[in-house]
């Protein structure tokens, strides 16, 4: 048996109640800290994936215009232009992500936060926006026009 | 004093040794110089605290915190409750003019460099409560539930998400999805009536008791003069009663505002909607808004936006860190570089609101 008043003894059990203490002190921290911090992660939400949406009828859509399509969560800006022919790009903005709108007067999709351009084709042409949008495919049915994503 | 007092104060101070504080009290002066009208703006913040707690809390009475009854639970309070649109109305006026009297209070302080030693902690207790304050704003803004909070929180928590490694996960966090959304909502009036308020009264807390221990600060001129010449004003009772005159006024000011102009509701956000055009967001945010217009979507390899939140995120953390490089003002001696630096600033953030708000 050691001897209790040894030095090295008391030395041993002073570093192995050190080590217990603040190694138990980081395990706790890391029990309360890593649930928390997972619950403040949101959970992944199944989502009705949408690969296509009927976006109403041709006479609806004047020539010269745009509407905003709700395809899944994400809105679509779908665009007449003064020829009649229809094309179809995400409405999210790529620069901060408000939600762009046809301009009958510049004859682009114009976004109002940051006046961001797009011509019909969905090209950034001025302002902060750093890519074009995102197309989608528009056909057209007998009289119903459907909005679909490029795959 | 009536008997009764008096045997309930003896009971209190026997207790407590209220006879201390009153001694402590006393003895507080506070410095009288050209430039003492600046010490008023901190308290006059400290009232508009007071009545952004109480409006707060009676909002939170009727106030529903979800996607489908936010728009229509204010409509409620302005429209049905008694006193719903005046108690509104002071809430929202007030936080503008929090923020203006705490900005003034934070550029008095920087260009008197009363940050100086030994007040560094009381500066940067100050500087963190005017960035919650931001967030109060910032938070605040969405719980209407309204077209323009709407866009305003997509392209806040947006910019956020532009910052390197951490931004996504922080623009997670506060959307509580990918999207901005009824969960949003529910997250920043968490923050807005709980985190916030929690944090904010801690350092409130910090501040008041540094400035009490300390005293104010004299600016470098008032330090230079024989100390005979030097004027002071007891704290109790006459610049106290200045202080209340002052906030007697401010809270005029504010029920004019709240009356005659009260705060708008707009029309209820919806998620597939065009943003409205000309959409800005409020005053306080203007310059930086104005600024990222004019930035450009790349600038060598580096994204504009990245840049530009980049550029802000470090010069609020030096204008933060002022007290720690400015090593010349804590030594007593004049440092006009510091003045021209604010100046800068102010003029900046001064030219760049105009034009963002003639935009």
């Amino acid at each position: 048996m050691s001897d209790i008043s040894d030095p090295h003894v008391q030395q041993d059990k002073r570093d192995f109640l050190k080590f217990a203490l603040v190694g138990g002190t980081f395990a706790w921290l890391a029990a309360v800290i890593y649930p928390v911090l997972s619950y403040l992660k949101p959970p992944k939400q199944a989502e009705v994936v949408v690969n296509s949406v009927k976006a109403g009828k041709i006479a609806d859509f004047a020539n010269d215009s745009g509407s905003i399509i709700k395809f899944g969560t994400k809105p679509v800006i779908l665009i007449r232009n003064p020829k009649g022919e229809f094309k179809a790009f995400s409405a999210v903005c790529t620069h901060l992500e408000c939600t762009v709108q046809y301009r009958k007067d510049f004859g682009m999709i114009w976004c109002a936060c940051h006046n961001g351009k797009y011509d019909l084709n969905g090209r950034n042409v001025s302002g902060p926006p750093p890519r074009p949008l995102d197309e989608f495919r528009v056909t057209v049915q007998g009289e119903e026009v459907s909005i679909s994503k490029l795959s | 004093m009536k008997p009764t007092l008096k045997k309930l104060y003896a009971w209190v101070d026997e207790r407590l040794e209220l006879q201390d504080l009153i001694k402590f009290m006393a003895k507080k002066y506070v410095p009288v110089h050209s430039h003492s009208i600046w010490y008023y703006f901190g308290g006059v913040s400290l009232f508009l605290f007071i009545i952004q707690v109480v409006t707060g809390i009676l909002l939170l009475m009727y106030y529903k915190g979800s996607e489908e009854l936010a728009f229509e639970s204010i409509q409620f309070i302005m429209s049905k409750v008694a006193f719903g649109w005046l108690i509104r109305s002071l809430h929202s006026w007030t936080a503008n003019l929090f923020i203006l009297t705490t900005m003034i209070h934070m550029f008095s302080v920087f260009f008197e460099k009363a940050y100086r030693k030994p007040r560094e902690l009381t500066w940067l207790t100050g500087m963190l409560m005017l960035f919650l304050l931001l967030g109060f704003g910032f938070t605040g803004y969405l719980l209407p539930w309204n077209e323009l909070a709407f866009f305003a929180t997509k392209v806040g928590t947006e910019i956020t998400g532009v910052v390197p490694i951490v931004g996504k996960p922080i623009l997670q966090f506060m959307r509580g999805g990918d999207d901005v959304t009824g969960a949003t909502l529910s997250r920043l009036f968490g923050f807005h009536v709980a985190v916030l308020p929690g944090i904010f009264t801690v350092l409130l807390g910090a501040h008041l008791l540094f400035v009490n221990r300390q005293g104010m600060s004299e600016p470098l001129h008032y330090a230079e003069t024989p100390e005979k010449e030097r004027k002071t004003m007891p704290f109790f009772p006459n610049f106290l009663l200045r202080d209340m005159l002052f906030w007697l006024i401010v809270l005029n000011v504010l029920a004019i505002l709240a009356v005659f102009f009260p705060w708008e509701l707009g029309t209820k956000a919806d998620p597939f909607a065009s943003a409205p055009a000309g959409i800005k967001p409020e005053w306080y945010f203007l310059f930086m808004f104005q600024t990222l217009k004019y930035i450009p979507a790349q600038i060598g390899f580096i994204d504009g936006e990245v840049l530009g939140v980049l550029v802000f995120g470090a010069a609020g953390f030096l204008w933060m860190m002022v007290p720690f490089w400015d090593r010349q003002s804590s030594r007593g001696e004049r440092n006009r570089f510091i003045n021209y630096i604010g100046l800068f600033v102010v003029m900046y953030i001064i030219l760049f609101t105009i034009i963002g708000w003639l935009a």
